[in-house]
């Protein structure tokens, strides 16, 4: 599967906008996903992907997976398909 | 004290997806149980009930409302804006920082319970939806109800059985009578029919596998139903001021706990329940016209409310008609006292009695007028409606016609 283009996918249809609109540079906030939309962004990722994102929303910020773009996420996965499978 | 209307109602459930139709299936009789369909119906050994089939969720909700609406909340909601609309009423500034919400509920989110036990456990899937614990939470409905109408006064949801939404209709009707605010919104919604919710009632051995028929002699229990049905309680006051339309008055109300089974009603507990109702309504049982019965269709509690009410109301019991409209929508657990106080509101306001349908034998420890299978044309001033709950809680409304 692309990851890329599955990201993309996930978080276009959170946002409620085209895929088209969703680039590498683009940030969930940007695009106007809220907290519960990103808990629900992760939910979905880890059910395309079967992989467990680190990430507690009391603590955002240190989570060791880079929520903070689509080209940081797309790393991440990488790296945790890489780690747990 | 303040006195209380009633100034907008909205329903849906299995005879009706509005007031006005769920008001025409009174008048004819409709029954609305019927095979019940979804997953596993087959594993059951009860297979009927009053279930909404013609609803489609997603023509009136979007897919992130309902990531956070169970069922029970889409009903509430429906019903809640066939409500407020009627009443008219805008929410903002003072009214909006005073209005609340009281609903009843038995089991919240039943069916998201069940659809996320089954992926963890049949499934073996090891995560659920984020959204799992705010869409199953028994307050999740006031809550998007409150959110929705912007209403930020006292909001909370009472679980008490069967009797829920009595008890959350008789706690906003004194939130208004003590002059707390001149409007609360109120009443009661379950869905509880998935396979959870129906096997856990069958391992009671209570339910009917055929036919909801209260007080006839061939009763054979209970059969479950789903819906919501909301009400706007008015100050009456505040409800003339600005011209609205007033359905009935809210006269009364009285709550007691048996105190004495978890399951078995008691004639002593529901007597003390209708009568102290009465007695808090400032009326005399001769005024009382129509009583809607709790009538499940049980052994156990048709014979022991038709004893209390004979306790109660003496010789004129007689001339009293009582009937159970669990018989054509089902028991809408803790939503049934609120879908039934639609009941009340046709006998006042237009003076026709629902019929109990489905009555076939005539059983002498029932021996009332149940109004039997068809509907009657009577003129009623004062009508109470009864909730008696597992665990032995009871609550009792009085409504007046205005």
């Amino acid at each position: 599967m692309d990851i890329r283009s599955k990201v993309i996918e996930i978080i276009a249809d959170q946002a409620i906008i085209e895929t088209s609109d969703v680039n590498d540079e683009s940030t969930l906030e940007g695009l106007g996903i809220d907290s519960l939309g990103l808990v629900e962004s992760i939910f979905a990722i880890e059910e395309a992907f079967d992989i467990q994102v680190p990430f507690n929303a009391n603590q955002p910020n240190e989570s060791s997976f880079d929520l903070s773009s689509v080209a940081t996420i797309v790393q991440g996965i990488e790296k945790l398909i890489q780690e747990q499978s | 004290m303040k006195r209380v209307v009633i100034t907008g109602a909205g329903t849906i459930n299995s005879i009706g997806q509005n007031v006005p139709q769920t008001l025409n299936s009174f008048k004819e009789g409709r029954c609305g149980i019927s095979d019940l369909n979804f997953k596993d119906v087959e594993r059951l050994s009860i297979k009927i009930g009053g279930q909404i089939h013609d609803f489609e969720p997603d023509k009136h909700f979007n897919r992130q409302q309902l990531s956070l609406y169970d069922r029970y909340t889409q009903l509430t909601l429906i019903a809640a804006n066939e409500a407020i609309e009627e009443s008219g009423l805008v929410f903002n500034g003072q009214l909006a920082a005073s209005t609340g919400v009281v609903l009843g509920t038995a089991g919240g989110g039943v069916s998201t319970w069940d659809d996320n036990y089954r992926a963890v456990y049949e499934e073996g899937k090891n995560r659920v939806h984020p959204f799992v614990v705010p869409k199953l939470m028994n307050n999740a409905a006031a809550s998007h109800l409150s959110m929705k109408y912007n209403l930020k006064g006292p909001t909370f949801t009472v679980s008490t059985a069967c009797a829920s939404s009595n008890h959350a209709m008789a706690q906003a009707f004194q939130i208004v009578r003590s002059a707390q605010s001149p409007v609360m919104v109120t009443g009661g919604s379950e869905s509880m029919l998935c396979f959870g919710g129906v096997k856990a009632w069958e391992g009671l051995r209570v339910m009917s596998k055929d036919a909801c028929r209260p007080f006839s002699l061939n009763r054979n229990g209970m059969v479950q139903g789903e819906g919501a049905a909301i009400f706007v309680f008015e100050e009456l006051e505040h409800a003339r001021r600005r011209g609205a339309n007033i359905i009935c008055e809210v006269k009364g109300f009285a709550m007691s706990s048996d105190a004495a089974d978890i399951v078995n009603p008691s004639k002593q507990g529901a007597a003390r329940a209708i009568s102290n109702a009465l007695q808090d309504a400032q009326v005399n049982v001769e005024d009382v016209g129509y009583i809607n019965a709790h009538g499940t269709g049980t052994a156990a509690n048709d014979k022991t409310e038709c004893s209390a009410v004979a306790d109660v109301f003496g010789h004129h019991a007689d001339k009293i008609m009582i009937s159970s409209t669990k018989s054509m929508h089902g028991h809408i657990i803790g939503g049934t006292g609120a879908v039934e106080l639609m009941a009340c509101i046709l006998a006042l306001r237009e003076g026709i009695i629902a019929p109990t349908i489905g009555y076939e034998e005539h059983d002498p420890e029932c021996a009332l007028d149940v109004v039997p299978n068809e509907a009657r044309e009577a003129k009623v001033e004062l009508a109470i409606s009864n909730a008696f709950a597992f665990g032995g809680l009871n609550a009792v409304l009085v409504l007046q016609k205005v």
